[in-house]
């Protein structure tokens, strides 16, 4: 059908000869099988840091934020660093989900997922600082504009400060629930898809009771599309309102009016590498490589290139500004030839060699397209963008209008504990997520699949874009409840000759493959009813009823004998049932009938 | 009245898309179509009205820049005007640009929030909700059509379906209709 056209000269999205059930098994597999060694060993690792993050923010409310290395010229230092640097990170998720769905872009829906996942995650560990910095933490609820028994002591609504409360929250918020929305789906093929009542129980929790009709997918997808719209403006004043913090006071350096778009884009260049580095590793531990391709992450090196491209604008702009104002002041603001010559100079520097010099070999092609690369790319992105806001508050301030209070920022070993505990925390949330969740939204996924997938784009090529892509229907009687087509019940002679027909072509030629089938079922072993017991074959994925009753004629009944396949039980069963050349080994009926085995 | 209706499976969304266009144009009625991902055009094919969703939102959008023009203009104007940083506090109109982020983040809040718990409401999405998609390969990967099958020959009807592609034809027999 040529509504799924798609222009041949893009690259597929989806690599591999993929069905609509791989996908659910492919996306369904880290979530249903068991975590490997290298996960526990991340993850412990991740705990670890968790905990020694969590013991510091409890010295630190214990006894004070004086256990920071704070002084009185650098009142701010690492918290609105940390702050300011994973609600940077917390930005292309939604940028992902929201504008990339208003562009239409198809390339999102393997990648927005984990994106939001990330998102969510990072904005969770960005409002631990305020909070920390309270210093009084258990009366933040101070900072919501709640009756109180001050008399009429409101919350300060002029205040950028206050404007960040309502702006992360709703940012947060809104995030989790266009998040959720869209997992529903995935959650009900999970919950559909597995063995164990447990999990059935609780993915039928988590999906809301998820049914599919075409009524819930119309709204679905007109809830997405105004979330979307919404989201889209949010995320570009969620960040406009984190740089209000410093541009709407009147400390040089951050008194600039170029501030609120120069954190957009830089939020949303920390944003993509920050998905570069997860989304490598996922895709290669989860088996994602036809899902997450080096196209999408080919697109997400562009994105890079266009937001780092702005940052380094905003820098120059930055830099000739504070020379051209010809304040002395501004001689030792963050981006001036003092702070490249002055005591900071590393931290200058490591700024512009991160998110300057190393992002500009992105132009290359070939260094944009290989993985190995993109990582330790948006590693050193990751370690530059800390390095931005670090150098914005602390340089900044280090030298104020009085000489004699200029300072250096020493951080204690709680400052470092804290935000490797962040860290810690972050990593923690997203194993889990990865373990537990759908990482891909595949219901969005299949909808691309015939205009995007590698196969349909080579079935198209070879057989013209009007070539139908409906796939061989498998006919045969449902197998439980009362079927209207089963013969002789509702109907004996609509279906008369097309029912023989079908059945005949059920038959396994015996005589033509003698042979064959010995030679098969020496490998698998035979049958004995009298001390083997049937087992229900069609529990194998991708073995039917049809398929079922084929096996049965050769004399294969039971899970033992489905588990003794190899290779060349494989091929010779394709030589015998030449209907679905390849299945057996593709599906790996073998290992799925040895872990029904084994569950009897 | 005990409804009766014949559950009838497709392989493929191409597929089904024709069969309804076939089934709807032999003037059976689709009761319900349960698919595991939004096929394009289904939502017309089948004769569902448009959803009045984005109102709504827009709707909730209103009452939330309401609501934060309402608080702002009592707590800072009317119940304890305060000079801060030289903002004029004496009119709601000059204070206002200090008030545009928050007006802007509360109207974003009601307006997706709203909806969503709207979404879930008019579509019966809730946690400890039973599922009720008759057979649990259609969130994988089949496609299930409802077709009403009182007033109708069976046989008739199931020939019917059996030539517009069905992988899998059962008849329900409901006691309660739904």
């Amino acid at each position: 059908m040529s509504s799924h056209y798609e222009a041949p000269i893009r690259e597929p999205l989806v690599l591999g000869e993929k069905s609509y059930h791989d996908i659910s098994v492919d996306v369904g597999a880290p979530v249903l099988g068991k975590a490997n060694k290298s996960w526990w060993i991340v993850f412990t690792i991740a705990l670890i840091a968790f905990l020694w993050g969590l013991g510091c923010i409890i010295y630190t409310i214990s006894t004070g934020i004086g256990v920071w290395g704070l002084n009185k010229t650098i009142g701010w230092a690492w918290d609105i660093t940390n702050f300011v640097w994973w609600v940077g990170i917390g930005h292309a998720g939604t940028l992902i989900s929201a504008v990339l769905l208003l562009f239409r872009q198809k390339w999102r829906m393997a990648v927005n997922r984990s994106a939001e996942a990330m998102t969510i995650f990072a904005v969770v560990q960005a409002g631990l600082f305020p909070i920390i910095h309270m210093g009084r933490p258990w009366l933040a609820y101070w900072v919501l504009p709640i009756p109180n028994q001050f008399g009429s002591l409101w919350v300060n609504f002029n205040s950028p400060l206050l404007w960040d409360v309502f702006a992360i929250s709703t940012y947060l918020s809104i995030s989790l629930v266009f998040w959720w929305t869209g997992l529903l789906p995935d959650f009900a093929m999970i919950r559909d898809r597995t063995e164990s009542p447990f999990q059935k129980k609780i993915y039928g929790i988590l999906s809301f009771g998820w049914s599919g009709r075409v009524k819930d997918w119309q709204r679905f997808e007109e809830v997405s599309l105004v979330l979307a719209g919404l989201a889209t403006p949010l995320v570009l004043s969620v960040h406009t309102i984190v740089s209000f913090d410093f541009a709407t006071s009147v400390v040089p350096g951050w008194h600039s009016t170029i501030y609120p778009p120069y954190f957009v884009a830089g939020a949303i260049f920390s944003g993509f590498a920050m998905v570069q580095t997860l989304l490598i590793i996922m895709r290669k531990v989860s088996n994602l490589e036809s899902y997450i391709t080096v196209l999408h992450i080919e697109y997400m090196n562009k994105v890079i290139l266009l937001t780092g491209g702005i940052v380094t604008v905003a820098y120059a702009i930055e830099f000739f500004i504070g020379w051209y104002s010809g304040v002395p002041y501004e001689n030792y603001t963050y981006l001036s030839f003092g702070a490249a010559t002055g005591p900071y100079w590393w931290a200058f520097w490591a700024l512009i060699t991160c998110n300057f010099i190393v992002p500009l070999s992105l132009w290359i092609k070939k260094l944009r397209r290989n993985i190995m690369y993109t990582f330790f790319v948006a590693l050193i992105i990751n370690i530059g963008m800390w390095f931005e806001r670090f150098d914005i508050i602390v340089v900044n301030i280090s030298k104020d209008r009085l000489t004699s209070s200029w300072a250096m920022f020493q951080p204690t070993f709680v400052d470092i504990g804290t935000f490797m505990g962040t860290i810690g925390f972050f990593f923690v949330l997203f194993l889990l997520y990865a373990r537990t969740f759908p990482v891909i939204a595949q219901a969005e996924v299949k909808t691309i699949l015939k205009s995007s997938g590698e196969s349909f784009k080579r079935l198209r090529a070879e057989h013209g874009d009007d070539a139908s892509h409906v796939q061989t229907v498998e006919e045969y009687p449902a197998d439980a409840g009362p079927a209207a087509n089963v013969e002789g019940k509702h109907f004996n002679t609509v279906f008369d000759d097309s029912t023989d027909e079908e059945s005949e072509n059920n038959e396994v030629d015996f005589e033509l493959h003698r042979g064959k089938i010995d030679n098969l079922l020496s490998g698998v072993g035979i049958f004995d009813p009298a001390v083997h017991k049937q087992d229900d074959l069609k529990k194998i994925n991708g073995v039917g009823p049809v398929m079922e009753q084929k096996l049965h004629q050769l004399g294969i009944f039971t899970f033992e004998q489905v588990s003794r396949m190899t290779d060349r039980e494989y091929d010779l069963l394709d030589e015998i049932i030449s209907e679905f050349p390849g299945r057996a080994k593709r599906d790996d009926w073998a290992g799925q009938a040895l872990i029904l085995k084994n569950k009897k | 009245m005990a409804a009766t209706k014949i559950h009838a499976i497709y392989t493929d969304d191409d597929l089904l898309m024709q069969a309804v266009k076939q089934t709807r144009a032999a003037n059976y009625h689709i009761s319900e179509v349960f698919t595991p991902f939004p096929v394009h055009g289904l939502d017309h094919a089948v004769g569902l009205a448009p959803t009045r969703i984005a109102i709504t939102s827009f709707i909730y959008g209103l009452v939330g820049l309401a609501v934060a023009v309402l608080m702002m203009n009592y707590m800072m104007i009317q119940d304890w005007p305060q000079n801060i940083g030289g903002k004029p506090s004496f009119t709601f109109y000059q204070n206002m640009p200090a008030f545009i982020p928050i007006m802007f983040e509360l109207t974003v809040f009601f307006a997706g929030h709203l909806m969503v718990i709207t979404f879930y409401m008019r579509s019966k999405l809730w946690p400890f909700k039973k599922a009720e998609n008759p057979d649990p390969r259609t969130t994988d990967d089949h496609f299930l059509m409802e077709v009403d099958a009182d007033n109708h020959d069976v046989e008739k009807l199931t020939k019917f379906l059996y030539d517009t592609g069905a992988s899998e034809i059962s008849l329900i027999e409901n006691e309660h209709d739904h």
